[in-house]
């Protein structure tokens, strides 16, 4: 057993601890988040609030855990929408290759690259109204040319190899040979590509729900949390760092994690990473 | 050449047409009555009429697209519901406010990843290449609006150096810079670090080539290796980020803009959001759009200018 990097279990613990933390608040958080009490309003650091307590009197620590569900939670299905549509269209276009779907996959992925993902989310909010599904929408959407491609990439160079070609002849068809034995050989790509998606997704969540764009009041979100703060920044200026923090935590985990299970499933990009 | 040229234009052409499509039906066509959405629940049925009739929802949804398209390629964005004036002047004069903010974080970052990236490469596995890998990794995981609200503490807030927010206009170009200075650091940071580890890759990758070990046989020291063959060849790569963050800059603008107050394009998008203008989004988020695609055409050209190898491709 080759030792782990140090990157890929600093990440795992940061990420698993946000998880963790998600996770807890689903059951239990110390302070109800949905009660305005004008009485406990911006309270410093305490005991009864270890960080403090917002404008509205709410317990920061609290909101900040269950913002972290859905900051996840966004992010989790935006991966998901990504990996389902993504990675089959990528796998259909390398089994067909250089054929007109193939084309016609490859330059539609282009078509979305071309919107910078904030500008679909706008599009999206601007005719539907804001909600946390339209930005699952806006993010998942951006998702799926990146796993297609990846899902391509990886696919086209098996598709050449030797067992590829003793599963066609033995008559097994390309939709089949792609499920049974090219998507188990790239899901090493696949897991990196996610843990990137992911942390995007997080980053993504947060600017959309900045801008009012995102999960809508009264469900807590970092992103808001931080659009709030900003208008007390003179008087109040920990408001808008905590939330900020728990972004950068939680991105940071997932991008070392990323990194370093780059490093160990595929041993060919270990040097010379960016 | 010529041949590129062509396919890469008609490409370019395709990928306008169908966004174009696209942007017109998820705003207009999808169901549910733009009219009604602008207007809101409590609008009479007079004013919708009238509203209706502006918009042209009479006519059919192709001859309305032919309508759109077509004022476009004239130079005529249609006219602002809430401003009562041509988006193309809106877009203009907010063009003032965002063009020179992409440019500073695009040079700013750009200043600031290169020698980073260099240092790095040169350094590799040292003390400083470690460094700045972890600078940058940190610089890849902070949101840009939320690093903004950092600046206004320590800048606005704490030095009171820069004002938190606001645009004085160009009558007093050094006041105009100093307000999109501390938005451009906001929107260079993630940018810079992102392109520093290009760069970094790039650079290694390229000393590992067998043009580098006859640089340095032929009597070259390290340093000028690294100049005159090392990074040319690392260029084609950290253009291509270069060119795709153009992208990201624009997204980037939209939300910094907010953050600083600043009257550009993106607050344009935001308020044609709020106030349900949907002729200024349609129009805007077309524009953002073409030039993005502009930008990645035009990257591509450069390309086959600078390296003629790609062209075969």
């Amino acid at each position: 057993m080759r030792r782990l990097p140090p990157a890929l279990i600093l990440g795992a613990v940061l990420s698993g601890a946000f998880l963790i933390i998600a996770l807890i608040s689903l059951v239990w958080v110390p302070y109800p988040v949905d009660g305005v009490s004008i009485a406990d309003r911006l309270q410093p650091f305490s005991l009864a609030h270890p960080l403090g307590t917002d404008q509205l009197g709410r317990d920061v620590l609290s909101l900040l855990m269950v913002g972290s569900q859905t900051s996840i939670a966004v992010a989790i299905l935006a991966v998901g929408i990504g990996m389902g549509l993504g990675v089959p269209l990528g796998l259909a276009a390398a089994a067909r290759r250089g054929s007109l779907l193939d084309e016609v996959i490859m330059r539609g992925n282009d078509l979305i690259f071309a919107f910078p993902s904030l500008v679909i989310a706008i599009l999206i909010t601007a005719r539907y109204g804001p909600s946390a599904t339209n930005a699952i929408l806006a993010i998942g959407i951006f998702n799926i040319p990146v796993f297609a491609r990846v899902a391509r990439g990886g696919a086209l160079p098996l598709w050449t190899l030797d067992y590829i070609l003793a599963a066609r002849t033995a008559g097994k068809g390309r939709i089949r040979i792609s499920a049974e034995h090219i998507l188990p050989n790239i899901l090493n790509l696949l897991i990196v590509q996610a843990t990137i998606q992911f942390s995007l997704g997080i980053l993504a969540e947060a600017a959309l729900s900045y801008v009012g764009l995102g999960a809508q009041p009264p469900t807590p979100s970092w992103g808001r949390m931080l659009s709030e703060a900003q208008t007390m920044i003179y008087t109040h200026p920990m408001l808008a760092v905590l939330p900020g923090l728990a972004i950068v935590l939680m991105v940071l985990g997932l991008n070392l994690m990323g990194d370093g299970l780059r490093d160990v499933l595929d041993p060919r990009l270990r040097r010379g990473r960016t | 050449m010529l041949r590129y040229l062509l396919i890469r234009a008609l490409s370019l052409s395709l990928s306008l047409i169908v966004a174009s499509v696209v942007i017109f039906a998820v705003i207009e066509v999808i169901p549910g009555d733009p009219a009604t959405y602008m207007l809101g629940l409590n609008a009479t049925d007079e004013t919708l009429a009238a509203l209706r009739d502006e918009l042209g929802l009479g006519g059919s949804a192709l001859s309305r697209y032919f309508d759109w398209i077509g004022g476009m390629l004239t130079g005529d964005f249609g006219t602002s519901y809430t401003y009562r004036v041509p988006v193309a002047e809106l877009v203009l004069d907010r063009l003032q406010v965002s063009l020179p903010l992409a440019a500073m974080a695009l040079a700013l970052s750009t200043l600031i990843a290169f020698p980073i990236g260099i240092l790095a490469a040169s350094n590799r596995g040292g003390v400083v290449d470690y460094g700045i890998m972890g600078a940058t990794q940190l610089g890849i995981a902070i949101p840009n609006f939320w690093f903004a609200m950092l600046l206004v503490l320590l800048f606005a807030v704490t030095l009171q150096w820069f004002s938190a927010g606001g645009f004085p206009g160009w009558d007093n170009p050094f006041l105009a810079l100093k307000s999109l200075t501390l938005p451009a650091i906001a929107l260079a940071l993630p940018q810079a670090s992102i392109l520093a580890r290009v760069m970094r890759s790039a650079l290694l990758e390229t000393f590992s080539q067998d043009y580098m070990r006859t640089a340095r046989a032929k009597g070259l020291s390290r340093g000028q290796a690294i100049r005159r063959h090392a990074l040319r060849n690392a260029l084609i790569p950290v253009l291509t980020i270069i060119g795709l963050q153009f992208s990201f800059l624009l997204a980037g603008a939209i939300i910094i803009e907010n953050v600083f107050f600043l009257p550009g394009l993106g607050r344009l998008i935001f308020q044609g959001i709020t106030q349900r203008d949907l002729i200024v989004v349609e129009s805007v988020t077309m524009l953002l759009v073409f030039s993005v695609i502009l930008v990645t055409f035009l990257v591509d050209i450069t390309y086959a200018l600078v390296d003629p190898r790609l062209r075969r491709r």
